[in-house]
């Protein structure tokens, strides 16, 4: 209503995100320092890029986060979208128990999760490596979509699988033409969501996996805690650039992400 | 008949979603408190022998102290965020259609940004003769660098950083869906500002107040490696306890009975949250 005006609560809102910002831009401002003490500024450069594009360990795991972080929102898309559609329809009492344990990895510290996980899969003798990643990931990663997709399943309009009945079509035929069209929004939602929490996790990856296997979050914890290279600059602001073409994507994707941000799985 | 088939079919989509919960969340979490009663063996693994040692280990003032120390962090880091957190939902929830979809976007990139790589940025700030103890020196307010960097005040910027968004949203979400008439209504009725915000408002946002709480409150318990970038090995939190009894002393039941001690604070919490909230859903978690 009143616009245009500057209000002290703007100012709040101004300096509150000012400073979150803050150290995401010193980063990559220093990320471009040609010096190597990072309290000294010795003019620009791009030699840290340089010597991250050579760091084949870097790429290793690159590629191992995204191979992980798509495995699990895959495998929690399946399993999270077939459950929360199975639950709209079917009322059971297993079900409420279920579902509190399907969401549980969100709600309690991670770090609980991790432990919980290493000690069972070395219970059950897996090889830890990409295996217990993708399980453990999975585990986190299908309160989200369970939650957004279980929201949308709310919030349809029955009258439109109704009328597919009506018509003559099966259950299985009106799953797939009406309602999967319907919450295909949540589930893409529910996936970049997903894939965001898989590809920034330390603690559990930190936990269940081998030797030999490095995502990248765990390898920039280990470089971080052991002597710090201003190549983590660089690496840092690549990812923050994939951050950003990723928030990019997903508000392009639809209002539904924002939506959902807003609302949250009622 | 043919119902009953249908549900058979609906029970089928169910099975994948069961089975995974069941054999990897419930059976870990049951076997890891198993696993807290029993006795561990001389070097590695567990005997079969039932006992309470690690629970009662825990009340040794050693350990108890971590706990301790953990609720302080968690209390303290829980209070500012609240005292920035609230305002900054409220304030956002206040703004026109077009500068909440603004702001949301802005508070995303944050948000979706690696946790390791915003926690970096600090280091780089706190950093001994970094850019703070520089700004600070410059404008005259210390004549020594402050070296904040691997201190307690460090480890708390570090807490409330990483879990601001999820106050923000909480408050915003429950503020949003705010019928604004009722303060209006109390304020032609006489009320103060600040009276009408204690009654009416507050009331109204309590839920994404509260969830806002649990949400900064229970990980602030477990993100132990925010204590251990920026605050060194000076600030010990339970989840560093847990991480140095499972990978270093090998004490598998020890850090078990830790991790259902820490469960159980957290399902207590959440229970407490579901009785004010009316057994409702946490607000904008996801």
């Amino acid at each position: 209503m009143k616009r245009k005006k500057i209000r002290p609560s703007h100012l709040f809102l101004a300096l509150v995100l000012a400073l979150m910002y803050l150290p995401i831009l010193l980063l990559v401002i220093y990320s471009f320092n040609e010096s190597k003490i990072s309290s000294v500024w010795g003019g620009f450069s791009l030699k840290w890029y340089q010597q991250l594009l050579a760091d084949e360990k870097m790429f290793e795991a690159l590629a191992n986060s995204i191979l992980l972080g798509i495995s699990s929102s895959v495998c929690a898309a399946i399993i999270g979208t077939l459950g929360a559609f199975g639950m709209s329809k079917v009322q059971s009492r297993a079900n409420t128990a279920v579902e509190y344990l399907a969401t549980l990895p969100i709600m309690i510290p991670e770090i609980i999760l991790a432990m919980v996980f290493l000690a069972f899969f070395s219970l059950l003798g897996l090889p830890f490596g990409m295996t217990t990643l993708i399980l453990g990931h999975t585990a986190f990663c299908i309160p989200y979509i369970f939650m957004l997709v279980k929201a949308r399943l709310v919030g349809m309009d029955p009258s439109l699988t109704e009328a597919a009945k009506d018509l003559g079509a099966s259950e299985v035929r009106v799953f797939f033409d009406i309602t999967l069209p319907l919450i295909t929004p949540a589930i893409a939602s529910g996936m970049v969501l997903s894939f965001a929490m898989s590809f920034d996790d330390v603690l559990i990856s930190l936990f269940v996996t081998g030797v030999n296997v490095n995502t990248l979050p765990i390898l920039v914890y280990t470089q971080i805690k052991t002597g710090v290279t201003p190549e983590i600059n660089a690496l840092c602001t690549l990812m923050l650039a994939a951050t950003l073409l990723l928030v990019l994507v997903s508000a392009w994707l639809g209002r539904e992400k924002q939506h959902s941000i807003e609302t949250k799985g009622e | 008949m043919n119902t009953r088939k249908k549900k058979q079919g609906y029970w089928l989509t169910l099975l994948p979603l069961y089975l995974f919960t069941i054999v990897f969340v419930g059976a870990p979490l049951v076997y890891v408190v198993v696993l807290s009663f029993l006795q561990r063996a001389e070097t590695w693994g567990v005997t079969g022998q039932f006992t309470l040692q690690n629970y009662r280990q825990i009340f040794q003032p050693v350990y108890l102290q971590t706990f301790v120390d953990s609720l302080k962090l968690a209390f303290l880091s829980t209070a500012l965020i609240t005292l920035i957190g609230y305002p900054f939902g409220y304030f956002m929830a206040k703004l026109s259609p077009k500068g909440k979809k603004r702001m949301t976007l802005a508070l995303m990139i944050p948000f979706w940004t690696n946790s390791l790589i915003r926690l970096y940025g600090w280091i780089i700030i706190f950093r001994a003769n970094g850019p703070l103890d520089q700004l600070l020196i410059a404008l005259r307010i210390v004549d020594q660098p402050l070296k904040l960097l691997y201190t307690y005040p460090a480890v708390v910027v570090g807490m409330v950083y990483a879990l601001l968004q999820f106050m923000i949203f909480a408050v915003y979400s429950s503020a949003e869906k705010m019928d604004w008439s009722l303060v209006e209504a109390a304020r032609d009725l006489g009320a103060s500002p600040i009276t009408a915000f204690f009654t009416v408002t507050l009331k109204q946002t309590l839920p994404g107040l509260l969830s806002g709480i649990i949400l900064t409150f229970i990980p602030s318990m477990g993100l132990f490696f925010i204590a251990d970038i920026l605050g060194g090995n000076k600030v010990v939190l339970v989840g560093s306890l847990i991480q140095d009894q499972l990978v270093k002393a090998h004490n598998t039941p020890f850090a078990a009975a830790l991790a259902v001690v820490l469960m159980l604070m957290t399902t207590l919490l959440i229970a407490l949250y579901r009785k004010i909230a009316g057994g409702k859903e946490l607000e904008g978690l996801v």
